[in-house]
């Protein structure tokens, strides 16, 4: 099956450029079944390799397929050549799983959409870069992903052109990624100043002889490539373009901006972790970075009106502990939580999209309420993934958080795990304000939507189901405490392997053979009390009591402004960054780019067409004229050779 | 009975160069495309004379064939010019050569 290994990128992009040239042409069923097609045949040929590969033993799962070589030149070689490893296996089952799943809700999802072509030509030809991203074997292979999937998010993001703010969202997303990828690309340039390969292989098993553990090269790299994480992934300082990514279709929304591109900085640093490794101030940095984001996007996430907005924080906070994982060399948890908040992450936005379907296209909370028995699967299924994301035993979302949580006290210190569980607390009140708002309570529809009210079509709520299933069993691959139960860290273990010959790595290898586990039933413990709590007082608030927020949002005027208005962050960098720049590209277009180098052109343009003019005035057409100036000239040599 | 006094060879130079001179203006500053015409046929007889007046001084006979293959061209020459500036006549109603500039950039 592993021959078979170069369909997996090359289906979808099949799908992209048929379903791209036949836009508007092709019929909406061939289009359906073009685009979901690739991609479920992409899975499957996913899991045939996964079969493959669980037949090799542990320490031999790493494959390589060279396609052809890409660039050759001097001492750069960089072929295009696939890896298919443990970790890549994860991200390529995510990554064609959820999104053939996304594929099919989104043909009923968009089903009335003119440009359905376009729509799934995009989709495909994301499907298509993601896959290219997670297995390639070079940094220059993963950068074509890493730019490809940021092109796909921005034309997706933009999708309804038409909208002005859908268009400046999906600007503001490509400019804002453009900045981490800068990041990324110095990152990439000073790894091969280092190495003199892009070659994953070869830089990851010669990185810890050629890096001085804490050296400044070392953590250079690893701070650079955290910067194009950290505009891909949304972490602070560059999160500002997930929550208005929310223009795009609700399906873009949940495979893009939930479940797998902003996943790609994890990954990147997961698969890096040898460098990271080597330099532990970067690692530092990583987890404080992550931990923040966690709570920051949290707080935001609690007074957020628009249905969607409320996740996009939610995806930033959760993404905030992936890199908490990360900083504090729990590689495998971190992928571990990636894993099962695409499953619950996707299937909250497919909820959602549901539920806006049914409304015909109403995002606000305040409009909504009572849906429970309108929309009695999207309920169900959301209710499942809220519990999920809340992390209440024995969701998904629950085993991943508390190993993440765990390792964060283990290796972090309490400060951070104080951080992470106090957003645990606000994922867990501001998501169940949420299904609170939306499915419980009085009715505040408007009466145009009431009268379209429906639940979503069995293309949309299969899906769901698949999800929600995946969203309560997703966690038992990875079960604390049990021996043999942490299935996906054995399966990773070998990717992760070599953390522990590296200085300073230890900590990352500890898992089930490191003791505590009184400390982790105890944390466990505390975590699930802090969850229910936040359950509690999200239902005291918008259930018992729906008064009770304004009340308190009357006494703390000022935190309710702050926080309401997301803490005049775009606003900030509007002023701060964004305008001085506009006026200075404004001020150097008018001044120097119009006046100078304008000027010089059109100068010399000038002077010559004037040179000319005066030129031209010899040139008379008259013959006698220039038969005239010949006899002259004649007698004027003529002249001179006899007088001399 | 006195010998004929021979003119000497300088005072036929300078009668060509006379009417040579003629002939070159002529074709500088005249308009009319007839009289610059004859201006040239003032400039081959000019050329004719001298070719004339070394001929016999020499005692030589190929001046004179010189001279006569000069004037059958000149006849040719005449013959087509003429022709084609009565054409220009017919057609613009002009002799004039500053007229006749269909082919200036």
């Amino acid at each position: 099956m592993l021959d078979y290994l170069g369909w997996i990128p090359a289906l979808p992009l099949i799908g992209a450029i048929v379903n791209g040239l036949g836009a508007g042409r092709l019929p909406r069923k061939a289009v359906s079944a073009i685009g979901t097609g690739t991609v479920g045949l992409a899975f499957v040929i996913a899991l045939g390799c996964f079969q493959a590969l669980l037949q090799f033993p542990p320490d031999q799962r790493y494959h390589l397929e060279q396609a052809f070589s890409w660039v050759d030149s001097g001492d750069l070689s960089v072929p295009v050549r696939l890896l298919l490893d443990p970790l890549s296996m994860v991200m390529v089952l995510i990554v064609t799983g959820v999104g053939f799943l996304i594929h099919v809700y989104s043909t009923g999802y968009m089903g009335h959409e003119k440009a359905y072509g376009r729509y799934f030509a995009y989709l495909n030809l994301f499907t298509f870069s993601m896959l290219v991203l997670v297995m390639a074997d070079n940094f220059l292979l993963m950068f074509f992903g890493w730019e490809g999937v940021g092109l796909c998010s921005y034309l997706l993001i933009g999708y309804w052109y038409q909208r002005p703010s859908a268009a400046s969202a999906g600007k503001k997303a490509f400019v804002v990624n453009r900045i981490g990828d800068w990041g990324f690309m110095i990152g990439m340039f000073l790894i091969f100043v280092s190495f003199t390969t892009l070659d994953f292989g070869r830089v990851f098993a010669e990185a810890p002889s050629r890096l001085m553990p804490g050296s400044t090269m070392a953590t250079a790299i690893a701070l650079f490539l955290f910067i194009g994480a950290t505009g891909k992934s949304a972490q602070i300082p560059l999160y500002v373009w997930l929550p208005d990514a929310m223009e795009g279709p609700t399906p873009v929304s949940a495979l893009i901006h939930a479940a797998t591109m902003v996943t790609a900085g994890v990954y990147m640093i997961a698969r890096c972790h040898i460098l990271y490794t080597l330099a532990p101030a970067a690692l530092m940095v990583v987890a404080v970075v992550g931990a923040a984001t966690a709570l920051f996007a949290a707080t935001i996430g609690l007074l957020q009106k628009d249905i969607k907005r409320v996740l996009a924080y939610s995806t930033v906070s959760q993404l905030g502990y992936m890199f908490l994982a990360m900083g504090v060399g729990a590689f495998a948890s971190g992928i571990f939580h990636l894993m099962t908040h695409a499953f619950f992450k996707a299937l909250l936005f497919l909820g959602s999209g549901s539920v806006i379907h049914a409304l015909s296209g109403e995002q606000d909370m305040d409009r909504m309420g009572g849906l429970k028995s309108a929309l009695p699967k999207t309920h169900v299924t959301m209710l499942i993934a809220t519990l999920a994301i809340a992390g209440i035993f024995p969701f998904a979302g629950f085993f991943s958080k508390d190993e993440i949580l765990f390792h964060a006290w283990e290796s972090g210190g309490p400060i951070l795990w104080a951080v992470g569980v106090i957003g645990a607390f606000l994922t867990a009140f501001y998501m169940f304000r949420l299904y609170f708002m939306t499915f419980h309570g009085p009715s505040r529809l408007t009466e145009e939507a009431k009268h379209h009210l429906h639940e979503s079509p069995n293309s949309m709520t299969i899906p769901l189901m698949i999800l929600a299933v995946l969203s309560v069993v997703g966690g038992f691959i990875q079960i604390p405490l049990v021996e043999g139960g942490q299935r996906l860290s054995e399966f990773l273990a070998p990717v992760f392997a070599d953390v522990t010959h590296v200085a300073g790595g230890a900590a990352a290898a500890h898992g089930a053979e490191h003791g505590g586990s009184g400390l982790e039933i105890a944390l466990m413990v505390i975590s699930l009390a802090v969850a229910a709590a936040g359950i509690f007082l999200a239902y005291r608030f918008y259930m018992v009591d729906p008064a009770a927020p304004k009340r308190l949002a009357e006494q703390m005027r000022g935190l309710y402004r702050l926080v309401f208005n997301k803490y005049w962050v775009d606003e900030v960098y509007n002023d701060k960054i964004v305008e001085p720049i506009r006026r200075g590209s404004i001020a150097l277009w008018q001044k120097f780019d119009a006046a100078v180098i304008d000027g010089a052109v059109n100068g010399v343009g000038r002077q010559i067409e004037r040179g000319a003019a005066l030129l031209r005035q010899a040139q008379t057409g008259s013959v006698q004229v220039y038969a005239m100036v010949i006899t002259l000239g004649l007698v004027v040599v003529f002249g001179y050779l006899a007088l001399r | 009975m006195t010998p004929a006094p021979i003119i000497p060879l300088v005072y036929y130079q300078v009668l060509a160069a006379i009417i040579f001179t003629i002939g070159v203006v002529g074709v500088l500053v005249r308009r009319s495309a007839l009289i610059i015409f004859m201006s040239i046929e003032l400039m081959l007889n000019a050329v004719n004379l001298s070719f004339v007046a070394f001929s016999r001084q020499h005692g030589s006979m190929d001046g004179h064939i010189f001279v006569f293959f000069v004037m059958a061209v000149a006849a040719a020459e005449v013959a087509v010019g003429l022709a084609i500036l009565v054409a220009i006549f017919r057609n613009r109603d002009t002799a004039n050569v500053d007229d006749v500039r269909l082919l200036r950039g």
